[in-house]
């Protein structure tokens, strides 16, 4: 099996790790992109020394939108499939307290996304073909005392994937959302997570791939969550805002 | 913290974990005290604990190179087995030495020496070992070889995990024409005849025997002897020729639940080992096997290591030198199969010629069995190790979670020197596991 290049922006990130060799698995030659890509020296030998595919390294930083449309039209190819990994939580404390450090978890979690994704869906709508996918999360779905100020970035990436994949609909292009849920990766160790909810960066991979073949608009991907947050959704306000969920 | 065992599920511990996914998270967990390198957790005892810091090394598992001509991979510690397998196997290559699990990492391979069904052949894991690169205590990296300190390379072969971490090694793969495997299989009456199946095939790439040690009597250490080979395009029927590495995937099973305790006991197991011998016996002769049933039947069943119910299980494992083999083995079957404790599977392997600074093998014959983790148990272990001690054995880490320091110390003359090595390079400061601290390494 083979097809067209993936880009993964975002890199470095475990997820997104299992990610890029999922696709580069099924034959797709990879791109992958992040800030100081020097980093991601080793994972480029992994993909090609596992897979034999090409792999080329691409530096990105989601912070700066000025350099997002060369960016798009510096790739070797424009890629059959982008997903966007792009994130940051930062420390709950520290962005209510402190604006600017929530302004960077905005930035990062929405705004750079959003931006990026915007150039690759104008560069696909020409061209007539892609998948883009947006990693978002269920954090997104409500806001929470516990950690609004990322869910808020979320819902906004969520709401922008939802507008663009109505825009695409009929451009031949597919947008993607996934919200993970909880997943075992470098952010969240240490937390306290209960297994049945939690997946590996792998089963991520997995799903995004089979998501991304059968054309999926919306996943979860442990579907207990999809179960779990229709019903975090549906508490009426005034008793939302007296728990503690 | 979190709850870990190995894979006998005994002991248990509350560990810290820390995942390393660079080796700057190494060096980073190094400064932090005293801590012991975890692979897949596929040692069956303790080698892998330590509550105060266990660093799991499956975040570091990419692989760096590989020559298509020679064979020769570079690859992370966390990689497993079966991500080499997976990888290379369709491009002709296969892993120079296997235990019978896939999942196993590389740096476990290594930090056990772990042998195959080919040691009388080719050796331990070690030999296909060519490089390691190794974190010591302050956070420092050395490349060590059979010419580049070769005093620590040796001792990091088998020295399990006692003498740094091991971040990334270079392996020899070995080229294989096929994905299937000739497999020649004997039905042998007694112990006897299952040693004489070994000397006679010694040319032999593969070989092990399945003993039924529930059997006594004139059927004392029956067994099902079994020797394999790579197969050739030759050896395979017509319509695989021009696939040769496809075989069909199996779907595996899952042990869904912890067995309560009764559902193990003289009954079911001389029950499991009569039926396994007789079907044995009834299949022997030659038969080709895809490479993932012949060496890995138990992965097939994921979780099979709850067929022994929550308290886990030990596994006891020693190897006799050539010459007390006979006599040592017949011994140690004779006690299990009277005290009537069975195990399901016992193994036998022949291994060849071994000179290591403090890994397992030597020359000799190996027996593996597992007990329910039980008093019963313990008590019938110490028989079978002055058994072991009074035959010149000696025991394999890897599978050990209760041997007495005594023991192990009285049984490997290199002990003495393997911990006097680690006091005066301090590297017993950094590196400590619950075993090596029961055995006083
Ligand atoms: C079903 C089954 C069959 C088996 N068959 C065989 C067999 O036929 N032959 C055989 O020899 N063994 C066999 N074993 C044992 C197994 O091969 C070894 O225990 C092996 O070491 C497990 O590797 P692991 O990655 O799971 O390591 P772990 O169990 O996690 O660790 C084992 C040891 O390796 C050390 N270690 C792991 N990674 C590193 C690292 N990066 N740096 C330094 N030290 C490290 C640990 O500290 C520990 O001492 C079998 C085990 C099972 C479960």
């Amino acid at each position: 099996m083979s097809g067209g290049p993936v880009l993964i922006l975002g890199a470095t990130s475990g997820m997104a790790r299992e990610i890029a060799r999922t696709f580069a698995a099924a034959g797709h030659p990879i791109q992958l992109a992040a800030r100081n890509v020097g980093r991601l020296a080793d994972d480029k030998a992994d993909l090609e020394t596992r897979h034999g595919i090409a792999v080329t390294l691409h530096e990105f930083d989601a912070f700066d939108l000025d350099a997002h449309k060369a960016f798009v039209d510096g790739l070797p190819a424009l890629p059959a499939i982008a997903v966007c990994a792009v994130g940051a939580m930062g420390q709950h404390e520290e962005n209510i307290n402190d604006p600017k450090a929530g302004a960077q978890v905005m930035r990062a979690n929405f705004e750079g996304p959003a931006s990026i994704l915007g150039h690759l869906a104008n560069a696909m709508e020409t061209r007539g073909s892609g998948t883009l996918v947006g990693i978002s999360s269920v954090a997104g779905d409500r806001g929470r005392a516990s950690n609004y100020v990322y869910g808020a970035a979320k819902a906004g990436f969520t709401a922008f994937l939802s507008g663009l994949r109505n825009r695409l609909a009929h451009k031949g292009v597919h947008v993607v959302t996934v919200k993970p849920g909880f997943v075992a990766t470098a952010m969240t160790e240490g937390m306290d997570l209960p297994e049945k909810l939690t997946a590996q960066p792998v089963e991520v991979a997995n799903a995004i791939r089979s998501a991304v073949q059968s054309q999926k608009n919306v996943i979860y991907v442990r579907p207990i969550w999809r179960l779990i947050m229709l019903v975090i959704r549906a508490i009426p306000e005034p008793i939302f805002k007296k728990t503690d969920i | 913290m979190t709850n870990l065992s190995g894979w006998g599920r005994f002991p248990v511990a509350e560990c810290r974990v820390i995942r390393a996914r660079t080796q700057t998270d190494v060096a980073r967990a190094l400064s932090q005290g005293p801590l012991i390198a975890r692979g897949n957790g596929r040692a069956y005892g303790d080698s892998a604990l330590n509550p105060d810091l266990t660093l799991d090394m499956r975040g570091m598992d990419r692989m760096l190179s590989f020559d298509a001509e020679t064979g020769v991979l570079v690859a992370e510690a966390g990689v497993l087995l079966a991500d080499i397998i997976a990888a290379f196997l369709p491009r002709g290559w296969f892993p120079g030495v296997t235990p019978g699990t896939k999942f196993v990492s590389l740096g476990g391979a290594i930090a056990a020496d772990v042998h195959g069904k080919n040691h009388h052949v080719d050796g331990a894991f070690g030999s296909f070992v060519d490089w390691i690169d190794l974190m010591g205590p302050d956070g420092r990296i050395t490349r060590v070889s059979r010419d580049h300190q070769p005093e620590l390379f040796g001792y990091t072969l088998g020295g399990m995990g006692l003498t740094g971490v091991i971040l990334r090694a270079q392996i020899r793969l070995r080229a294989v024409q096929s994905g299937w495997i000739v497999q020649d299989s004997y039905a042998t009456r007694t112990l006897e005849e299952a040693i004489d199946v070994f000397e006679d095939h010694l040319d032999w790439l593969y070989s092990v025997a399945w003993i039924d040690c529930a059997a006594q009597g004139a059927h004392l250490g029956r067994s099902i002897a079994m020797l394999g080979r790579h197969a050739t395009p030759e050896d395979l029927p017509e319509a695989r020729r021009s696939a040769p590495f496809q075989v069909k995937r199996k779907r595996s099973l899952t042990m869904p639940i912890d067995l309560p305790g009764f559902a193990l006991n003289r009954y079911t197991v001389h029950a499991f080992n009569t039926l396994y011998y007789h079907l044995g016996a009834w299949k022997a002769g030659r038969t080709l096997v895809d490479w993932d049933s012949y060496f890995y039947p138990l992965d097939a069943i994921r979780d099979w290591n709850r067929i022994y119910g929550k308290r886990g299980f030990f596994q006891f494992q020693c190897v006799l030198p050539t010459d007390s083999a006979r006599t040592g083995l017949h011994q140690l079957v004779q006690c299990i199969a009277a005290s009537g404790q069975g195990s399901f599977l016992s193994v036998l392997k022949r291994f060849g010629a071994q000179d290591s600074r403090f890994s397992f093998p030597q020359a000799g014959y190996t027996l593996a069995l597992d007990f329910p983790a039980n008093d019963r148990s313990l008590a019938l272990m110490k028989t079978l190790d002055r058994i072991t001690l009074d035959h010149g054995g000696r025991f394999y880490l890897a599978k050990d979670s209760r041997m007495p320091s005594e023991v192990f110390a009285e049984a490997d003359p290199r002990t003495e020197a393997f911990a006097a090595m680690r006091r005066e390079t301090g590297l017993d400061a950094a590196f400590a596991s619950l075993q090596s601290q029961r055995l006083g390494l």
